[in-house]
């Protein structure tokens, strides 16, 4: 140890004259390659994986050749076209999705005002916290009996049970977003005179967004659901059609495909607003503002 | 480096104070306790004064800080600015916290500034467009108006509360230990920027702090408090400068024996 203490030199000091070489490795930004590029990009990945999957059916279905259990992809796909040709699907479609959207929307405005007065008052709180323990693991769709008794068959029943799908995943998810925001947050917004409503507006939406959001992709989740079932119960008595009665009247005459591709509907649907609506709020407000990576 | 000038005090008498404090005693619960942050505390901050408020943690500085922007009742003694008590948060005492999350994210740097001016009705947007960028200007940092904060570093973030505070134009500017999360570089260069902004425009501030060299630094008055809980033990003067005073003593000496000479034990530090 002394030896080494012994041996330690003077060595003389380096100065570097200020240099710009950026040649070689002094480059920062190197561009990627092909293939790592082709990698990167989420949408291609999922593509892969979707035409990997279609394919994986096509084979299964061809190999069992019994099209009254499992049709082929191809036939499938044959009879989504084929009902959308004769407006069959695209009709269904947009039936089942205003009906969605006024349930959804409903269930939003209960849920804000539940969330509002859970807020600004601690018995709200309790009553949000209570309400939700107990209906929020009640399944939408055992409501329906008694939705129709009270509302009768029609879009009522429907609109309840969507209601009711929607309303606690929202307000729960809120709620637990604005308690999570942090307290300096909400001081700079007293300190800059901010109250009641505007401090909602202004402060507790935009800093509890990340949750918000999560609570409109479950309500959505949630409210998809429930109406293909309500349909597929009620929907060939009420003689309406949306999608589920379009799944339901084909299987009744067991035109598998037209039933497959029913269900390749709803699962577009639900493909298109993840991927595409609410990925791209996402991108636009919380990724941007560094909120969620 | 910039040698601020001590603006007159110790002229209390002569100058009604901005803000007065007299026999404060501050309390919050934490779980079933009642915890008594500061025990009847009174100072009095002149216009234009760089008050600092210096202690180590459990003396009640930072609770005592937020008591005066609103954010708490003292439960005994008052407090007036400009004459009118205390009450709810407002405007005319900008807050600056040491929390880097006090800037909105989802706002930009400039419109960070605009919310706080529009908000607090103090300008319309065009005006406030315009006096955020001035102030932007002022902390140097043009060139990141249109940035949203995760984008900044901790000390830009810093600089970015300090104009959205400043651009308000209040009567008193609170810091609650703004500088504590930087790097020491960082720190350094930050306390030189806001004396030399405090040049401009002699804004007043209370500035709360527990590092002694950032006290004697930043302040021309320096309250020491004594934890657990806090109570006053001196207020002194200070040249911006470590200096020997009458008695031979450097300032930080002085401080550091008025502050823990004490009969207490190791556990009131």
């Amino acid at each position: 140890m002394s030896e080494n203490h012994a041996a330690h030199v003077t060595r003389p000091e380096i100065l570097h004259a200020p240099s710009n070489d950026a040649a070689g490795f002094a480059v920062t930004a190197a561009p990627l390659g092909f293939w790592a590029k082709v990698y990167a990009n989420g949408t291609v990945r999922k593509s892969v994986l979707l035409v990997l999957l279609a394919a994986a059916w096509e084979i299964y279905a061809r190999v069992l050749n019994n099209s009254l259990v499992f049709p082929t992809f191809s036939s499938t796909v044959g009879a989504l076209f084929e009902g959308i040709g004769t407006g069959a699907i695209p009709r269904a479609g947009a039936y089942t999705l205003s009906l969605l959207l006024k349930g959804y929307v409903t269930g939003l405005v209960f849920a804000a005002l539940l969330t509002a007065f859970a807020s600004v008052s601690r018995i709200g709180a309790d009553l949000l916290e209570t309400l939700t323990a107990m209906f929020n693991p009640l399944p939408s769709i055992a409501l329906l009996p008694l939705a129709l008794i009270w509302f009768g068959l029609g879009d009522g029943s429907v609109i309840f049970v969507l209601v009711h799908a929607v309303l606690w995943a929202v307000a729960l998810n809120t709620f637990a977003g604005f308690r999570t925001l942090s307290p300096t947050l909400r001081m700079v917004g007293q300190n800059y005179g901010l109250t009641s409503f505007g401090y909602i507006v202004r402060i507790l939406i935009p800093g509890a967004f990340p949750s918000i959001l999560t609570g409109l992709k479950v309500g959505w989740a949630f409210a998809w659901r429930t109406l293909i079932a309500a349909e597929l119960v009620f929907g060939v008595s009420s003689g309406s059609g949306g999608l589920g009665w379009y799944i339901f009247e084909n299987k009744n005459q067991l035109r598998i495909p037209e039933v497959f591709a029913g269900l390749l509907t709803v699962i577009l649907f639900g493909l298109f607003v993840e991927n595409v609506i609410f990925r791209t709020i996402e991108q636009r407000t919380v990724r941007r503002w560094g909120m969620q990576h | 480096m910039v040698s601020p000038s001590a603006p007159s005090s110790g002229t209390s008498h002569a100058i009604a104070p901005l803000l007065s404090v007299k026999g404060v005693t501050l309390q919050y619960r934490t779980g079933e306790q009642m915890v008594t942050a500061t025990y009847r505390v009174s100072f009095d901050v002149l216009k234009s004064d760089r008050f600092v408020l210096l202690g180590p943690s459990g003396c009640g500085k930072s609770t005592l800080l937020k008591a005066i922007g609103g954010y708490l009742q003292p439960v005994e003694g008052e407090m007036l600015l400009a004459g009118a008590k205390i009450g709810k948060p407002g405007p005319d005492r900008a807050f600056v916290f040491q929390e880097f999350d006090q800037l909105l994210p989802w706002k930009t740097v400039r419109d960070n500034i605009v919310f706080a001016l529009t908000a607090s009705g103090k300008l319309d947007k065009r005006n406030a467009i315009e006096r955020s960028l001035h102030f932007i200007d002022k902390v140097g940092l043009a060139k990141f108006a249109g940035s949203f904060p995760h984008t900044l570093s901790g000390g830009m973030k810093q600089r970015v509360a300090i104009a959205r505070a400043m651009a308000m134009e209040p009567q008193i500017l609170l810091m609650d230990e703004p500088f504590a999360a930087l790097d020491a570089l960082t720190r350094g260069k930050m306390q030189d920027d806001l004396l030399q902004l405090w040049e401009d425009t002699k804004f007043t501030v209370l500035f709360v702090t527990h590092s002694i060299p950032e006290a004697i630094r930043i302040g021309n008055r320096i309250l020491l408090l004594t934890p657990h809980p806090g109570r006053t033990k001196a207020e002194i003067n200070s040249a911006g400068t470590d200096t020997l005073g009458a008695d031979g003593e450097l300032t930080s000496a002085r401080i550091q024996r008025l502050l823990f000479e004490r009969t207490g034990s190791i556990a009131d530090v």
